[in-house]
Protein backbone atom coordinates (compact mmCIF):
# COMPACT_ATOMS: atom_id res chain seq x y z
CA UNK A 1 0.00 0.00 0.00
CA UNK A 2 2.65 2.41 1.03
CA UNK A 3 4.72 1.82 -2.08
CA UNK A 4 1.67 2.25 -4.28
CA UNK A 5 0.84 5.61 -2.72
CA UNK A 6 4.36 6.89 -2.97
CA UNK A 7 4.56 5.81 -6.61
CA UNK A 8 1.38 7.73 -7.25
CA UNK A 9 2.94 10.69 -5.53
CA UNK A 10 6.09 10.52 -7.58
CA UNK A 11 4.04 10.26 -10.75
CA UNK A 12 2.08 13.33 -9.76
CA UNK A 13 5.34 15.07 -8.97
CA UNK A 14 6.76 14.17 -12.36
CA UNK A 15 3.77 15.82 -14.00
CA UNK A 16 3.81 18.81 -11.70
CA UNK A 17 7.53 19.59 -11.70
CA UNK A 18 7.61 21.16 -15.18
CA UNK A 19 4.38 23.01 -14.43
CA UNK A 20 5.78 24.32 -11.16
CA UNK A 21 9.01 25.24 -12.89
CA UNK A 22 7.07 27.27 -15.48
CA UNK A 23 4.76 28.76 -12.89
CA UNK A 24 7.60 29.94 -10.69
CA UNK A 25 9.28 31.72 -13.58
CA UNK A 26 6.29 33.10 -15.47
CA UNK A 27 3.09 32.77 -13.47
CA UNK A 28 1.55 31.45 -16.68
CA UNK A 29 -0.03 28.35 -15.14
CA UNK A 30 -1.87 30.35 -12.54
CA UNK A 31 -2.93 32.87 -15.11
CA UNK A 32 -4.21 30.16 -17.45
CA UNK A 33 -6.16 28.58 -14.59
CA UNK A 34 -7.58 31.95 -13.69
CA UNK A 35 -8.55 32.51 -17.35
CA UNK A 36 -10.17 29.10 -17.82
CA UNK A 37 -11.94 28.82 -14.46
CA UNK A 38 -13.63 32.18 -14.32
CA UNK A 39 -16.98 32.41 -12.60
CA UNK A 40 -20.00 32.45 -14.86
CA UNK A 41 -23.72 32.71 -14.08
CA UNK A 42 -25.11 29.37 -12.92
CA UNK A 43 -27.91 29.36 -15.51
CA UNK A 44 -25.92 29.60 -18.71
CA UNK A 45 -26.30 26.86 -21.30
CA UNK A 46 -24.84 25.55 -24.55
CA UNK A 47 -25.95 28.79 -26.20
CA UNK A 48 -23.03 30.57 -24.53
CA UNK A 49 -20.52 28.22 -26.14
CA UNK A 50 -21.06 29.55 -29.68
CA UNK A 51 -18.35 32.16 -29.26
CA UNK A 52 -15.80 29.53 -28.24
CA UNK A 53 -17.02 27.40 -31.15
CA UNK A 54 -16.39 30.30 -33.57
CA UNK A 55 -12.91 30.71 -32.10
CA UNK A 56 -12.26 27.00 -32.61
CA UNK A 57 -13.43 27.26 -36.22
CA UNK A 58 -11.03 30.15 -36.75
CA UNK A 59 -8.16 28.19 -35.24
CA UNK A 60 -8.97 25.31 -37.60
CA UNK A 61 -8.86 27.75 -40.54
CA UNK A 62 -5.57 29.23 -39.39
CA UNK A 63 -3.93 25.85 -38.84
CA UNK A 64 -5.05 24.23 -42.08
CA UNK A 65 -4.32 27.46 -43.95
CA UNK A 66 -0.70 27.50 -42.79
CA UNK A 67 -0.09 24.07 -44.28
CA UNK A 68 -2.01 24.78 -47.48
CA UNK A 69 0.17 27.87 -47.92
CA UNK A 70 3.22 25.61 -48.09
CA UNK A 71 1.99 24.01 -51.31
CA UNK A 72 -0.15 26.70 -52.94
CA UNK A 73 1.42 28.83 -55.68
CA UNK A 74 -0.22 32.25 -55.98
CA UNK A 75 0.38 33.12 -59.60
CA UNK A 76 -2.04 32.79 -62.50
CA UNK A 77 -0.17 30.10 -64.39
CA UNK A 78 0.41 27.75 -61.41
CA UNK A 79 -2.44 28.37 -58.99
CA UNK A 80 -4.95 25.91 -60.43
CA UNK A 81 -2.43 23.11 -60.90
CA UNK A 82 -1.04 23.58 -57.39
CA UNK A 83 -4.58 23.21 -56.00
CA UNK A 84 -4.99 20.05 -58.04
CA UNK A 85 -1.68 18.80 -56.69
CA UNK A 86 -2.81 19.45 -53.12
CA UNK A 87 -6.15 17.73 -53.66
CA UNK A 88 -5.11 14.75 -55.73
CA UNK A 89 -1.43 14.02 -55.16
CA UNK A 90 -0.30 14.99 -51.68
CA UNK A 91 -1.02 12.66 -48.77
CA UNK A 92 -4.04 13.91 -46.81
CA UNK A 93 -4.07 17.05 -48.96
CA UNK A 94 -7.69 16.43 -49.90
CA UNK A 95 -8.58 16.32 -46.20
CA UNK A 96 -6.78 19.49 -45.16
CA UNK A 97 -8.07 21.41 -48.15
CA UNK A 98 -11.56 20.09 -47.45
CA UNK A 99 -11.30 21.18 -43.82
CA UNK A 100 -10.23 24.64 -44.94
CA UNK A 101 -12.91 24.94 -47.61
CA UNK A 102 -15.85 23.64 -45.56
CA UNK A 103 -14.50 25.08 -42.33
CA UNK A 104 -14.77 28.52 -43.89
CA UNK A 105 -18.54 28.14 -44.09
CA UNK A 106 -18.65 26.68 -40.58
CA UNK A 107 -16.74 29.71 -39.28
CA UNK A 108 -19.15 32.19 -40.88
CA UNK A 109 -22.24 30.22 -39.79
CA UNK A 110 -20.99 29.95 -36.19
CA UNK A 111 -20.26 33.67 -36.09
CA UNK A 112 -23.82 34.39 -37.20
CA UNK A 113 -25.25 31.97 -34.61
CA UNK A 114 -23.08 33.55 -31.92
CA UNK A 115 -24.26 36.97 -33.02
CA UNK A 116 -27.89 35.81 -32.91
CA UNK A 117 -27.40 34.50 -29.37
CA UNK A 118 -25.86 37.78 -28.23
CA UNK A 119 -28.63 39.75 -29.90
CA UNK A 120 -31.53 37.67 -28.60
CA UNK A 121 -30.10 37.51 -25.07
CA UNK A 122 -29.57 41.27 -25.03
CA UNK A 123 -25.92 40.62 -24.25
CA UNK A 124 -24.83 43.52 -26.47
CA UNK A 125 -26.29 46.06 -24.03
CA UNK A 126 -24.40 48.23 -21.59
CA UNK A 127 -21.58 47.79 -20.78
CA UNK A 128 -20.84 45.44 -23.68
CA UNK A 129 -21.55 47.72 -26.68
CA UNK A 130 -17.88 47.89 -27.57
CA UNK A 131 -17.64 44.12 -27.68
CA UNK A 132 -20.57 44.01 -30.12
CA UNK A 133 -18.71 46.46 -32.34
CA UNK A 134 -15.53 44.38 -32.17
CA UNK A 135 -17.56 41.29 -33.00
CA UNK A 136 -19.10 43.02 -36.00
CA UNK A 137 -15.59 43.91 -37.21
CA UNK A 138 -14.54 40.26 -36.82
CA UNK A 139 -17.57 39.23 -38.87
CA UNK A 140 -16.70 41.71 -41.64
CA UNK A 141 -13.07 40.57 -41.64
CA UNK A 142 -14.21 36.96 -41.75
CA UNK A 143 -16.39 37.65 -44.75
CA UNK A 144 -13.49 39.46 -46.42
CA UNK A 145 -11.50 36.28 -45.81
CA UNK A 146 -14.23 34.38 -47.62
CA UNK A 147 -14.16 36.83 -50.53
CA UNK A 148 -10.38 36.81 -50.95
CA UNK A 149 -10.13 33.05 -50.42
CA UNK A 150 -12.74 32.34 -53.07
CA UNK A 151 -10.45 33.55 -55.86
CA UNK A 152 -7.50 31.35 -54.90
CA UNK A 153 -8.57 28.07 -56.63
CA UNK A 154 -8.38 30.12 -59.85
CA UNK A 155 -11.03 28.16 -61.72
CA UNK A 156 -13.87 29.68 -63.71
CA UNK A 157 -16.18 29.89 -60.70
CA UNK A 158 -13.51 31.67 -58.70
CA UNK A 159 -12.61 34.01 -61.54
CA UNK A 160 -16.09 35.18 -62.52
CA UNK A 161 -17.42 35.29 -58.96
CA UNK A 162 -14.52 37.57 -58.07
CA UNK A 163 -15.10 39.70 -61.19
CA UNK A 164 -18.67 40.23 -59.99
CA UNK A 165 -17.57 40.79 -56.37
CA UNK A 166 -14.96 43.37 -57.30
CA UNK A 167 -17.38 45.17 -59.59
CA UNK A 168 -19.99 45.29 -56.83
CA UNK A 169 -17.31 47.07 -54.79
CA UNK A 170 -16.75 49.39 -57.74
CA UNK A 171 -20.36 50.58 -57.67
CA UNK A 172 -19.87 52.16 -54.24
CA UNK A 173 -20.37 55.92 -54.50
CA UNK A 174 -17.22 58.08 -54.76
CA UNK A 175 -14.68 55.53 -53.48
CA UNK A 176 -16.00 52.41 -55.21
CA UNK A 177 -13.86 52.60 -58.37
CA UNK A 178 -10.73 53.18 -56.30
CA UNK A 179 -11.53 50.25 -54.05
CA UNK A 180 -11.95 48.01 -57.10
CA UNK A 181 -8.71 49.34 -58.56
CA UNK A 182 -6.93 48.59 -55.28
CA UNK A 183 -8.35 45.07 -55.08
CA UNK A 184 -7.38 43.97 -58.58
CA UNK A 185 -4.43 46.28 -59.28
CA UNK A 186 -5.81 47.48 -62.59
CA UNK A 187 -8.99 47.97 -64.57
CA UNK A 188 -9.63 44.24 -64.75
CA UNK A 189 -8.37 41.14 -62.99
CA UNK A 190 -4.78 40.76 -64.07
CA UNK A 191 -1.54 39.07 -63.06
CA UNK A 192 -1.28 41.15 -59.85
CA UNK A 193 -4.74 40.31 -58.56
CA UNK A 194 -4.11 36.76 -57.37
CA UNK A 195 -0.95 37.50 -55.30
CA UNK A 196 -2.71 40.51 -53.79
CA UNK A 197 -5.74 38.48 -52.77
CA UNK A 198 -3.42 35.80 -51.42
CA UNK A 199 -1.51 38.30 -49.28
CA UNK A 200 -4.74 39.80 -47.98
CA UNK A 201 -6.16 36.33 -47.34
CA UNK A 202 -3.25 34.85 -45.43
CA UNK A 203 -1.48 37.84 -43.86
CA UNK A 204 -3.50 41.02 -43.55
CA UNK A 205 -6.94 39.71 -42.68
CA UNK A 206 -5.90 36.87 -40.35
CA UNK A 207 -3.67 39.32 -38.49
CA UNK A 208 -6.58 41.72 -38.15
CA UNK A 209 -8.90 38.94 -36.99
CA UNK A 210 -6.39 37.70 -34.39
CA UNK A 211 -5.95 41.18 -32.98
CA UNK A 212 -9.72 41.70 -32.89
CA UNK A 213 -10.29 38.32 -31.24
CA UNK A 214 -7.71 39.27 -28.60
CA UNK A 215 -9.57 42.48 -27.78
CA UNK A 216 -12.91 40.67 -27.95
CA UNK A 217 -11.75 38.05 -25.43
CA UNK A 218 -10.20 40.68 -23.19
CA UNK A 219 -13.58 42.36 -22.92
CA UNK A 220 -15.36 39.04 -22.38
CA UNK A 221 -13.04 38.30 -19.46
CA UNK A 222 -13.26 41.81 -18.08
CA UNK A 223 -17.03 42.13 -18.30
CA UNK A 224 -17.98 38.53 -17.65
CA UNK A 225 -20.65 36.35 -19.20
CA UNK A 226 -24.22 37.63 -19.29
CA UNK A 227 -27.05 35.88 -17.51
CA UNK A 228 -29.85 34.77 -19.80
CA UNK A 229 -32.77 37.20 -19.92
CA UNK A 230 -35.01 34.69 -18.10
CA UNK A 231 -32.60 34.35 -15.21
CA UNK A 232 -34.36 34.39 -11.82
CA UNK A 233 -31.27 35.49 -9.97
CA UNK A 234 -30.08 39.00 -10.53
CA UNK A 235 -26.51 38.52 -11.57
CA UNK A 236 -25.74 42.18 -11.28
CA UNK A 237 -23.85 43.67 -8.40
CA UNK A 238 -25.79 44.87 -5.39
CA UNK A 239 -26.24 48.57 -5.53
CA UNK A 240 -28.08 51.30 -3.79
CA UNK A 241 -31.46 52.63 -4.84
CA UNK A 242 -29.84 55.63 -6.55
CA UNK A 243 -27.98 53.42 -9.02
CA UNK A 244 -31.04 52.70 -11.12
CA UNK A 245 -32.52 49.40 -12.14
CA UNK A 246 -30.04 48.05 -14.62
CA UNK A 247 -29.72 44.58 -13.23
CA UNK A 248 -29.26 41.13 -14.62
CA UNK A 249 -26.55 42.03 -17.08
CA UNK A 250 -23.45 41.63 -14.98
CA UNK A 251 -22.36 38.48 -13.29
CA UNK A 252 -21.71 38.48 -9.58
CA UNK A 253 -18.15 39.70 -9.25
CA UNK A 254 -15.67 37.82 -7.19
CA UNK A 255 -15.54 39.04 -3.64
CA UNK A 256 -12.60 41.22 -2.80
CA UNK A 257 -11.04 38.73 -0.41
CA UNK A 258 -10.35 35.78 -2.67
CA UNK A 259 -7.67 37.22 -4.86
CA UNK A 260 -5.09 34.50 -4.99
CA UNK B 1 -9.08 54.55 -19.01
CA UNK B 2 -11.45 51.78 -18.00
CA UNK B 3 -14.91 51.58 -16.59
CA UNK B 4 -13.25 51.11 -13.24
CA UNK B 5 -12.25 54.73 -13.29
CA UNK B 6 -15.76 56.05 -13.14
CA UNK B 7 -15.98 58.25 -10.10
CA UNK B 8 -17.62 56.11 -7.46
CA UNK B 9 -21.32 56.91 -7.31
CA UNK B 10 -20.75 59.86 -9.61
CA UNK B 11 -22.63 58.44 -12.57
CA UNK B 12 -26.25 57.52 -12.07
CA UNK B 13 -26.89 53.93 -12.93
CA UNK B 14 -23.28 53.41 -13.85
CA UNK B 15 -21.63 50.07 -13.37
CA UNK B 16 -18.31 49.38 -11.85
CA UNK B 17 -17.55 46.42 -14.04
CA UNK B 18 -13.98 45.73 -13.02
CA UNK B 19 -14.17 42.30 -11.48
CA UNK B 20 -11.25 43.14 -9.28
CA UNK B 21 -9.36 39.98 -10.17
CA UNK B 22 -6.89 41.07 -12.79
CA UNK B 23 -4.67 42.99 -10.43
CA UNK B 24 -4.25 40.15 -7.96
CA UNK B 25 -0.64 39.59 -8.92
CA UNK B 26 0.74 43.04 -8.35
CA UNK B 27 -1.56 44.53 -5.79
CA UNK B 28 -2.38 43.00 -2.46
CA UNK B 29 -3.97 46.15 -1.17
CA UNK B 30 -7.09 45.75 -3.28
CA UNK B 31 -6.88 49.31 -4.49
CA UNK B 32 -8.87 49.87 -7.67
CA UNK B 33 -7.32 51.62 -10.62
CA UNK B 34 -9.51 54.64 -10.17
CA UNK B 35 -8.92 54.75 -6.44
CA UNK B 36 -5.19 54.57 -6.74
CA UNK B 37 -3.99 57.23 -4.32
CA UNK B 38 -1.14 58.18 -6.64
CA UNK B 39 -3.55 59.36 -9.30
CA UNK B 40 -4.87 62.75 -8.40
CA UNK B 41 -8.09 63.64 -10.18
CA UNK B 42 -7.46 67.36 -9.93
CA UNK B 43 -4.03 66.90 -11.37
CA UNK B 44 -5.53 64.95 -14.25
CA UNK B 45 -8.02 67.58 -15.27
CA UNK B 46 -5.44 70.33 -15.33
CA UNK B 47 -3.28 68.38 -17.71
CA UNK B 48 -5.97 68.48 -20.37
CA UNK B 49 -5.65 71.42 -22.75
CA UNK B 50 -8.72 73.55 -23.33
CA UNK B 51 -10.91 73.02 -26.36
CA UNK B 52 -9.11 74.08 -29.48
CA UNK B 53 -9.86 74.50 -33.17
CA UNK B 54 -6.35 73.50 -34.24
CA UNK B 55 -7.10 69.75 -34.44
CA UNK B 56 -9.97 70.46 -36.81
CA UNK B 57 -7.72 72.50 -39.08
CA UNK B 58 -5.15 69.72 -38.87
CA UNK B 59 -7.77 67.15 -39.85
CA UNK B 60 -8.88 69.29 -42.80
CA UNK B 61 -5.25 69.53 -43.91
CA UNK B 62 -4.82 65.77 -43.73
CA UNK B 63 -8.05 65.30 -45.68
CA UNK B 64 -6.74 67.70 -48.36
CA UNK B 65 -3.52 65.66 -48.56
CA UNK B 66 -5.49 62.46 -49.10
CA UNK B 67 -7.78 64.04 -51.69
CA UNK B 68 -4.78 65.70 -53.32
CA UNK B 69 -3.10 62.34 -53.74
CA UNK B 70 -5.99 61.35 -55.93
CA UNK B 71 -6.85 64.60 -57.68
CA UNK B 72 -3.88 66.87 -58.06
CA UNK B 73 -0.50 67.77 -56.65
CA UNK B 74 -1.39 71.44 -55.82
CA UNK B 75 -4.22 70.32 -53.56
CA UNK B 76 -1.78 67.95 -51.89
CA UNK B 77 0.72 70.74 -51.26
CA UNK B 78 -1.94 73.09 -49.88
CA UNK B 79 -3.19 70.29 -47.64
CA UNK B 80 0.32 69.53 -46.40
CA UNK B 81 0.94 73.19 -45.58
CA UNK B 82 -2.40 73.49 -43.77
CA UNK B 83 -1.76 70.28 -41.83
CA UNK B 84 1.74 71.38 -40.86
CA UNK B 85 0.66 74.86 -39.72
CA UNK B 86 -2.29 73.64 -37.70
CA UNK B 87 -0.33 70.69 -36.39
CA UNK B 88 2.37 73.09 -35.16
CA UNK B 89 -0.21 75.36 -33.53
CA UNK B 90 -1.87 72.36 -31.90
CA UNK B 91 1.37 70.98 -30.50
CA UNK B 92 2.37 74.46 -29.30
CA UNK B 93 -0.99 74.74 -27.54
CA UNK B 94 -0.37 71.48 -25.75
CA UNK B 95 2.97 72.75 -24.49
CA UNK B 96 1.71 76.19 -23.53
CA UNK B 97 -0.95 74.63 -21.31
CA UNK B 98 1.77 72.92 -19.24
CA UNK B 99 2.69 75.89 -17.01
CA UNK B 100 -0.85 75.88 -15.64
CA UNK B 101 -0.20 72.38 -14.36
CA UNK B 102 2.98 73.40 -12.65
CA UNK B 103 1.31 76.32 -10.95
CA UNK B 104 -1.74 74.31 -9.89
CA UNK B 105 0.44 71.56 -8.50
CA UNK B 106 2.05 74.04 -6.20
CA UNK B 107 5.41 74.08 -7.94
CA UNK B 108 7.38 77.31 -7.85
CA UNK B 109 5.64 79.88 -9.97
CA UNK B 110 7.30 80.92 -13.18
CA UNK B 111 6.98 84.09 -15.12
CA UNK B 112 4.78 83.69 -18.20
CA UNK B 113 7.49 85.16 -20.41
CA UNK B 114 10.01 82.58 -19.31
CA UNK B 115 11.47 80.20 -21.84
CA UNK B 116 9.13 77.30 -22.63
CA UNK B 117 11.81 74.74 -21.78
CA UNK B 118 11.96 75.90 -18.17
CA UNK B 119 8.35 74.94 -17.62
CA UNK B 120 8.64 71.36 -18.81
CA UNK B 121 10.24 69.28 -16.14
CA UNK B 122 12.82 66.67 -16.96
CA UNK B 123 10.58 63.61 -16.70
CA UNK B 124 7.84 65.16 -18.83
CA UNK B 125 10.34 66.24 -21.43
CA UNK B 126 11.93 62.81 -21.59
CA UNK B 127 8.63 60.98 -21.89
CA UNK B 128 7.35 63.39 -24.54
CA UNK B 129 10.61 63.09 -26.42
CA UNK B 130 10.47 59.29 -26.25
CA UNK B 131 6.91 59.25 -27.50
CA UNK B 132 7.76 61.74 -30.22
CA UNK B 133 10.82 59.89 -31.47
CA UNK B 134 9.01 56.54 -31.35
CA UNK B 135 6.14 58.10 -33.28
CA UNK B 136 8.54 59.43 -35.90
CA UNK B 137 10.20 56.03 -36.28
CA UNK B 138 6.81 54.35 -36.46
CA UNK B 139 5.59 56.81 -39.09
CA UNK B 140 8.82 56.41 -41.02
CA UNK B 141 8.21 52.71 -41.30
CA UNK B 142 4.44 52.66 -41.66
CA UNK B 143 3.81 55.47 -44.13
CA UNK B 144 6.09 54.22 -46.95
CA UNK B 145 4.77 50.67 -46.51
CA UNK B 146 1.15 51.80 -46.54
CA UNK B 147 1.84 54.14 -49.44
CA UNK B 148 3.41 51.34 -51.43
CA UNK B 149 0.51 49.05 -50.62
CA UNK B 150 -2.25 51.44 -51.56
CA UNK B 151 -1.06 54.31 -53.76
CA UNK B 152 -0.07 52.45 -56.96
CA UNK B 153 -3.71 51.57 -57.45
CA UNK B 154 -4.71 55.21 -57.15
CA UNK B 155 -2.09 56.39 -59.64
CA UNK B 156 -3.44 54.23 -62.45
CA UNK B 157 -0.36 52.00 -62.34
CA UNK B 158 -0.89 48.53 -63.72
CA UNK B 159 -3.51 49.89 -66.10
CA UNK B 160 -1.78 49.29 -69.40
CA UNK B 161 -3.38 49.76 -72.76
CA UNK B 162 -2.42 47.19 -75.33
CA UNK B 163 -3.07 47.68 -79.02
CA UNK B 164 -4.25 44.40 -80.42
CA UNK B 165 -3.98 43.53 -84.09
CA UNK B 166 -6.99 41.46 -85.17
CA UNK B 167 -5.70 40.83 -88.69
CA UNK B 168 -6.88 41.95 -92.15
CA UNK B 169 -10.26 43.62 -92.29
CA UNK B 170 -11.20 41.26 -95.10
CA UNK B 171 -11.82 38.67 -92.37
CA UNK B 172 -14.78 40.72 -91.18
CA UNK B 173 -17.78 40.28 -93.51
CA UNK B 174 -19.87 43.41 -93.82
CA UNK B 175 -22.96 43.58 -91.65
CA UNK B 176 -22.15 40.51 -89.56
CA UNK B 177 -20.75 40.19 -86.06
CA UNK B 178 -17.53 38.26 -85.50
CA UNK B 179 -16.49 37.00 -82.07
CA UNK B 180 -12.81 37.83 -81.66
CA UNK B 181 -10.99 36.12 -78.78
CA UNK B 182 -7.41 37.17 -78.15
CA UNK B 183 -4.69 37.64 -75.54
CA UNK B 184 -4.36 41.28 -74.65
CA UNK B 185 -0.79 40.69 -73.52
CA UNK B 186 0.99 37.43 -74.39
CA UNK B 187 3.43 38.00 -71.48
CA UNK B 188 0.56 38.05 -69.01
CA UNK B 189 -0.90 34.90 -70.52
CA UNK B 190 -4.41 33.54 -70.18
CA UNK B 191 -5.35 36.05 -67.50
CA UNK B 192 -5.43 38.72 -70.23
CA UNK B 193 -7.74 36.79 -72.57
CA UNK B 194 -10.49 39.09 -73.82
CA UNK B 195 -13.43 38.77 -76.15
CA UNK B 196 -14.72 41.43 -78.53
CA UNK B 197 -17.73 41.49 -80.85
CA UNK B 198 -16.72 43.15 -84.12
CA UNK B 199 -19.08 44.15 -86.92
CA UNK B 200 -17.91 45.65 -90.17
CA UNK B 201 -20.34 48.46 -91.03
CA UNK B 202 -18.83 49.19 -94.43
CA UNK B 203 -18.07 52.86 -94.87
CA UNK B 204 -19.57 55.99 -93.42
CA UNK B 205 -21.01 58.74 -95.63
CA UNK B 206 -17.52 60.30 -95.60
CA UNK B 207 -16.01 57.11 -96.96
CA UNK B 208 -14.26 56.18 -93.68
CA UNK B 209 -14.31 52.49 -92.73
CA UNK B 210 -16.70 51.89 -89.85
CA UNK B 211 -16.62 49.08 -87.28
CA UNK B 212 -18.79 48.38 -84.29
CA UNK B 213 -16.32 47.12 -81.66
CA UNK B 214 -18.09 45.90 -78.55
CA UNK B 215 -16.28 44.61 -75.46
CA UNK B 216 -17.81 41.43 -74.07
CA UNK B 217 -17.96 42.39 -70.39
CA UNK B 218 -21.44 43.19 -69.13
CA UNK B 219 -22.11 46.76 -68.02
CA UNK B 220 -23.85 45.39 -64.95
CA UNK B 221 -21.11 43.54 -63.04
CA UNK B 222 -18.62 42.43 -65.67
CA UNK B 223 -19.79 38.93 -66.59
CA UNK B 224 -19.07 37.64 -70.12
CA UNK B 225 -21.92 38.70 -72.41
CA UNK B 226 -22.91 36.19 -75.12
CA UNK B 227 -24.24 36.95 -78.60
CA UNK B 228 -27.77 35.64 -79.00
CA UNK B 229 -27.60 33.74 -82.26
CA UNK B 230 -25.96 30.77 -83.95
CA UNK B 231 -22.18 30.75 -84.18
CA UNK B 232 -20.79 29.62 -87.52
CA UNK B 233 -18.11 27.25 -86.17
CA UNK B 234 -17.33 26.10 -89.73
CA UNK B 235 -16.04 29.54 -90.62
CA UNK B 236 -13.77 29.77 -87.56
CA UNK B 237 -10.40 31.32 -88.28
CA UNK B 238 -7.21 31.69 -86.34
CA UNK B 239 -5.27 34.80 -87.31
CA UNK B 240 -1.97 35.08 -85.40
CA UNK B 241 -3.50 33.75 -82.21
CA UNK B 242 -6.73 35.70 -82.59
CA UNK B 243 -9.73 33.40 -82.87
CA UNK B 244 -12.48 34.71 -85.17
CA UNK B 245 -15.95 33.13 -85.24
CA UNK B 246 -18.77 34.70 -87.27
CA UNK B 247 -22.11 34.84 -85.46
CA UNK B 248 -25.62 35.92 -86.33
CA UNK B 249 -26.23 38.16 -83.34
CA UNK B 250 -29.46 40.12 -83.16
CA UNK B 251 -28.84 40.90 -79.48
CA UNK B 252 -26.48 40.18 -76.60
CA UNK B 253 -27.40 38.53 -73.32
CA UNK B 254 -25.59 38.11 -70.04
CA UNK B 255 -25.88 34.69 -68.37
CA UNK B 256 -25.21 35.95 -64.84
CA UNK B 257 -28.12 38.25 -64.07
CA UNK B 258 -30.11 38.45 -67.28
CA UNK B 259 -28.90 41.71 -68.78
CA UNK B 260 -30.05 42.08 -72.38
CA UNK B 261 -28.60 44.39 -75.05
CA UNK B 262 -29.65 45.11 -78.63
CA UNK B 263 -27.36 44.70 -81.63
CA UNK B 264 -25.77 48.11 -80.98
CA UNK B 265 -25.05 47.29 -77.34
CA UNK B 266 -27.88 49.40 -75.91
CA UNK B 267 -29.46 48.04 -72.78
CA UNK B 268 -32.88 46.56 -73.49
CA UNK B 269 -33.67 44.74 -70.25
CA UNK B 270 -32.21 43.64 -66.94
CA UNK B 271 -29.90 45.31 -64.45
CA UNK B 272 -27.19 46.99 -66.61
CA UNK B 273 -26.88 50.75 -66.06
CA UNK B 274 -25.50 51.69 -69.46
CA UNK B 275 -24.66 50.28 -72.89
CA UNK B 276 -21.87 47.81 -73.56
CA UNK B 277 -18.35 49.25 -73.55
CA UNK B 278 -16.51 49.68 -76.86
CA UNK B 279 -12.96 49.90 -78.16
CA UNK B 280 -11.34 52.71 -80.03
CA UNK B 281 -10.00 51.23 -83.24
CA UNK B 282 -7.75 52.08 -86.12
CA UNK B 283 -6.78 50.47 -89.38
CA UNK B 284 -3.08 49.99 -89.95
CA UNK B 285 -1.78 48.38 -93.15
CA UNK B 286 -5.21 46.95 -93.82
CA UNK B 287 -5.40 45.36 -90.36
CA UNK B 288 -8.01 46.17 -87.74
CA UNK B 289 -6.29 47.29 -84.54
CA UNK B 290 -8.19 47.62 -81.26
CA UNK B 291 -7.09 50.40 -78.92
CA UNK B 292 -8.23 51.37 -75.48
CA UNK B 293 -11.69 50.83 -74.04
CA UNK B 294 -14.29 53.49 -73.46
CA UNK B 295 -17.72 53.43 -71.90
CA UNK B 296 -20.91 54.21 -73.72
CA UNK B 297 -24.02 55.95 -72.41
CA UNK B 298 -26.38 55.18 -75.28
CA UNK B 299 -26.11 54.61 -78.99
CA UNK B 300 -28.55 56.33 -81.34
CA UNK B 301 -28.91 54.97 -84.82
CA UNK B 302 -27.43 51.85 -86.29
CA UNK B 303 -24.11 50.80 -87.77
CA UNK B 304 -22.06 53.36 -89.65
CA UNK B 305 -24.44 56.24 -88.93
CA UNK B 306 -24.75 55.52 -85.19
CA UNK B 307 -24.19 58.33 -82.73
CA UNK B 308 -22.27 57.02 -79.72
CA UNK B 309 -22.27 58.77 -76.34
CA UNK B 310 -18.65 58.23 -75.36
CA UNK B 311 -17.24 58.46 -71.81
CA UNK B 312 -14.04 57.46 -70.04
CA UNK B 313 -13.88 53.75 -69.31
CA UNK B 314 -15.83 53.18 -66.13
CA UNK B 315 -16.24 50.08 -64.02
CA UNK B 316 -19.27 47.90 -64.72
CA UNK B 317 -22.24 49.02 -62.70
CA UNK B 318 -21.03 52.62 -62.65
CA UNK B 319 -23.32 55.20 -64.21
CA UNK B 320 -21.76 57.41 -66.86
CA UNK B 321 -24.79 59.57 -67.58
CA UNK B 322 -27.90 60.78 -65.85
CA UNK B 323 -27.99 62.22 -62.35
CA UNK B 324 -26.36 59.10 -60.88
CA UNK B 325 -23.05 59.96 -62.52
CA UNK B 326 -22.51 62.51 -59.74
CA UNK B 327 -21.91 59.56 -57.44
CA UNK B 328 -18.70 58.88 -59.39
CA UNK B 329 -17.09 62.30 -59.83
CA UNK B 330 -13.49 61.19 -60.36
CA UNK B 331 -12.55 59.23 -63.49
CA UNK B 332 -11.02 55.85 -62.76
CA UNK B 333 -7.21 56.16 -62.67
CA UNK B 334 -5.72 54.93 -65.90
CA UNK B 335 -8.92 55.29 -67.90
CA UNK B 336 -8.10 58.80 -69.06
CA UNK B 337 -4.51 58.37 -70.17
Amino acid sequence: MATKTSRKHSLADAALIPLDWTEERSGLVGYTKWFLFRKVPHDISWAQTLGAASLTAFIVQATTGVFLAMYYKPDPSNAYSSIQNITEELTLGWLVRGMHKWGASVFIILMFLHMARVFLFGAYKYPRELNWILGALILVSGMAEGFTGYLLPWDNTAYWATVVGININATGPFVGPFLAQFLQGGLMIGPDTLPKFYALHMLVLPGAIMALIGLHLYLVVRLGVTSPPWSKTAAGRERGPEAGAREGLIREPATEGDSA
Amino acid sequence: MGAGQLPAGGVRGGFLVDTGRARAVESRTGARDGENPRVNDEHDTHDLPGPSLWPIGFAIGVACVLIGLVISIPVLIVGAVVALVFGFLWVRDLFVSRPVTAAAAGLPDVAPEADLGDNVDRATFLSLATIGVSGLIGAGVTLPALGFGVLPSFMGEGVDTFDVDLGPISNFPEGQYVIATYLESPEQGEVSRRTAFIRNNGRTDDGVPSFTTIFSRCAHLGCPVQPNGPIDEEAKKDVNGVELRPVLAASFGCPCHGGLYDSEGNRMAGPPVRSLDRYEFSIKDGNLVLGRLFSVGTVQGVGASAKIMKYYKAYPGVHVDGIERWLYPIPTPGSTS
